[in-house]
């Protein structure tokens, strides 16, 4: 919690240092294409097609005109600069870009912002607060469930939305009993979270973190 | 991706219009395996309209017994849903076995029915593959075929169809129920749905340009010990190298179906009689015929094991 604290009291983000060391590189050696380092919402391109889409995005409506190619990934993170969503592979293979869109986790990366009029969207910048963290935030602190952190806000997203599953007794490929309720083992927990790959490999003690919220009963 | 139009349909003959109307339009559902493809230019549809608002996601009994599945179901609801864990089994497990919890909750069951095969030349646009590109040649042939097909394959193809789901319906029987344009309807047997490669393997199904599938329906249930085995590279989240979808009745009579074989779900009514014969018996005469490359032969001793396999956990659960 210390160190949370620490991080939010930072005068400067570090999505904002990356784009000002960003900018100060290509200064440095050619021109610099104003539209791409702005951290202004980007114009769909004119002649290109575009659909309107209003998302409630962590409890904030938003009307965007979007160039129809937009993801619900591309939509939250460069027109709406929520980028604690990842990309990853952005083919659905790594589970990085999870989010939950009325009240279920699917891969942003494969779907259009305009599939979802009147979605409700929640991303890991809606589920806690640096000051005021979501328990399983709080829980991969405490269990170290990251290396570098990139999977990170996936891996989290997904474990809200699974537990959630859990809850409503959505059973899985390794449920003994497709009649009874399932209950979340380390062989649920392992098949259930399978869409999520993390390359530093820090599995187990993401497993420890889910299974502590779990069992805590708060999610 | 390659620019597109977009439209948002109200009502199934609607967009079934839409997509008739403009050559190479698609329908957009879940989106899981056309946006993949659209990405890598595999896909390039000048328009797409979205079917999300047809309303097509209720799971409603039949007048027969049967239960109507919404082409809109999302694969979580149907696996989930109670009807259809107690009566057809081997649909949920099929269900369960296939893709992630994200993925399975925007897939929807039209869509699993539709999605393309993973054959890694049809992913390569630098390969010739007379699926993606017909008349091109077929690199897999004399390629890397492990995960390929062995039976119904041809010279121009030998892909296989990815769908766990499928497989299930096939050996549940299942209908589809599709519109067209002009609100004409059709039902169209599981069996008949798929087409194998031979000489055009970009024709993947019986549907006409436009057709939209509104809903896939059960027959009554026939009770047994249903079972979905699945045997891939990984134990979870990874396409089927065999797989096989059983339903086993007390005197040892049955169905099976099998995937990852062929270019569709891999049923031969025939070799079901021999089912008190044990796995043997019915995978020789049901993969009678087979073609295997020399890196995919594994698959038929494989299947015959599945299938053992699963026989051995329908007698055990009896």
């Amino acid at each position: 919690m210390v160190e949370q604290d620490k991080g939010c009291h930072l005068p400067i983000t570090r999505r904002e240092l990356l784009l000002a060391s960003a900018s100060s590189a290509m200064v440095a050696t050619t021109a610099v294409d104003a539209a791409a380092s702005s951290t202004r919402p980007a114009s769909p391109r004119p002649g290109v097609p575009t659909a309107q889409v209003t998302l409630a995005v962590n409890g904030k409506p938003h009307t965007l005109t979007l160039d129809t190619r937009t993801t619900l990934l591309d939509a939250l993170r460069e027109h709406l600069q929520l980028t604690g969503t990842k990309k990853g592979c952005d083919h659905g293979q790594c589970g990085a870009c999870t989010v939950i869109v009325d009240g279920r986790r699917i891969n942003s990366c494969l779907t259009l912002a305009a599939m979802h009029p009147g979605a409700k969207v929640t991303t890991i910048e809606g589920l806690g607060t640096p000051g005021h963290l979501h328990p399983l935030q709080a829980a991969f602190v405490k269990h170290d469930g990251y290396q570098c952190g990139y999977c990170t806000p996936g891996q989290i997203c997904s474990a809200a939305g699974m537990l959630d599953e859990v809850r409503q007794g959505i059973p899985s490929h390794v449920t003994g009993d497709l009649a009874a309720k399932p209950l979340l083992s380390i062989d649920e927990l392992r098949e259930r979270m399978s869409g999520n790959i993390c390359r530093c490999g820090a599995y187990s003690n993401i497993v420890e973190a889910i299974t502590e919220v779990a069992n805590g009963g708060v999610a | 991706m390659k620019p597109f139009t977009f439209e948002r349909a109200r009502t199934p003959a609607e967009a079934a219009a839409a997509v008739a109307k403009q050559p190479g339009a698609r329908f957009i559902a879940g989106g899981t395996n056309l946006l993949d493809l659209m990405k890598l230019q595999i896909e390039t549809p000048p328009h797409l309209v979205d079917v999300n608002a047809l309303g097509l996601d209720k799971i409603e009994p039949t007048s027969d017994g049967g239960l109507r599945i919404g082409a809109l179901v999302r694969n979580t609801d149907l696996a989930a849903d109670a009807r259809v864990r107690r009566d057809y089994a081997v649909l949920s497990r099929a269900l369960l076995a296939g893709a992630s919890g994200q993925l399975r909750n925007k897939a929807t069951t039209a869509g699993n029915l539709l999605q393309r095969t993973r054959c890694p030349y049809f992913y390569d646009t630098h390969q010739a593959c007379n699926k993606r590109q017909p008349g091109s040649g077929c690199s897999a042939v004399g390629g890397y075929s492990r995960q390929l097909a062995v039976i119904g394959a041809s010279p121009a193809c030998i892909a296989t169809h990815p769908s766990d789901m499928a497989v299930a319906m096939r050996v549940l029987d299942a209908s589809v129920e599709t519109v067209h344009a002009d609100g004409r309807t059709r039902v169209i047997p599981i069996a008949d749905f798929h087409k194998l490669p031979e000489g055009t393997p970009q024709i993947e199904t019986g549907l006409e340009p436009g057709e939209l599938i509104t809903a896939v329906t059960l027959p009554k249930p026939v009770g047994g010990v249903h079972v979905y085995r699945k045997v891939r590279d990984r134990a979870s989240y990874a396409f089927a190298l065999v797989s096989v979808a059983a339903i086993v009745q007390k005197d040892g009579s049955g169905r099976v179906a099998l995937g990852g074989v062929a270019a569709k779900p891999w049923r031969d009514e025939s070799a079901e009689a021999e089912m008190p014969r044990g796995a043997k018996a019915v995978t020789d005469k049901l993969l009678a015929g087979a073609q295997p490359t020399g890196e995919n032969a594994f698959k038929l001793p494989l299947a015959e094991r599945a299938l053992a396999a699963a026989l051995s956990q329908a007698r055990a659960a009896a």
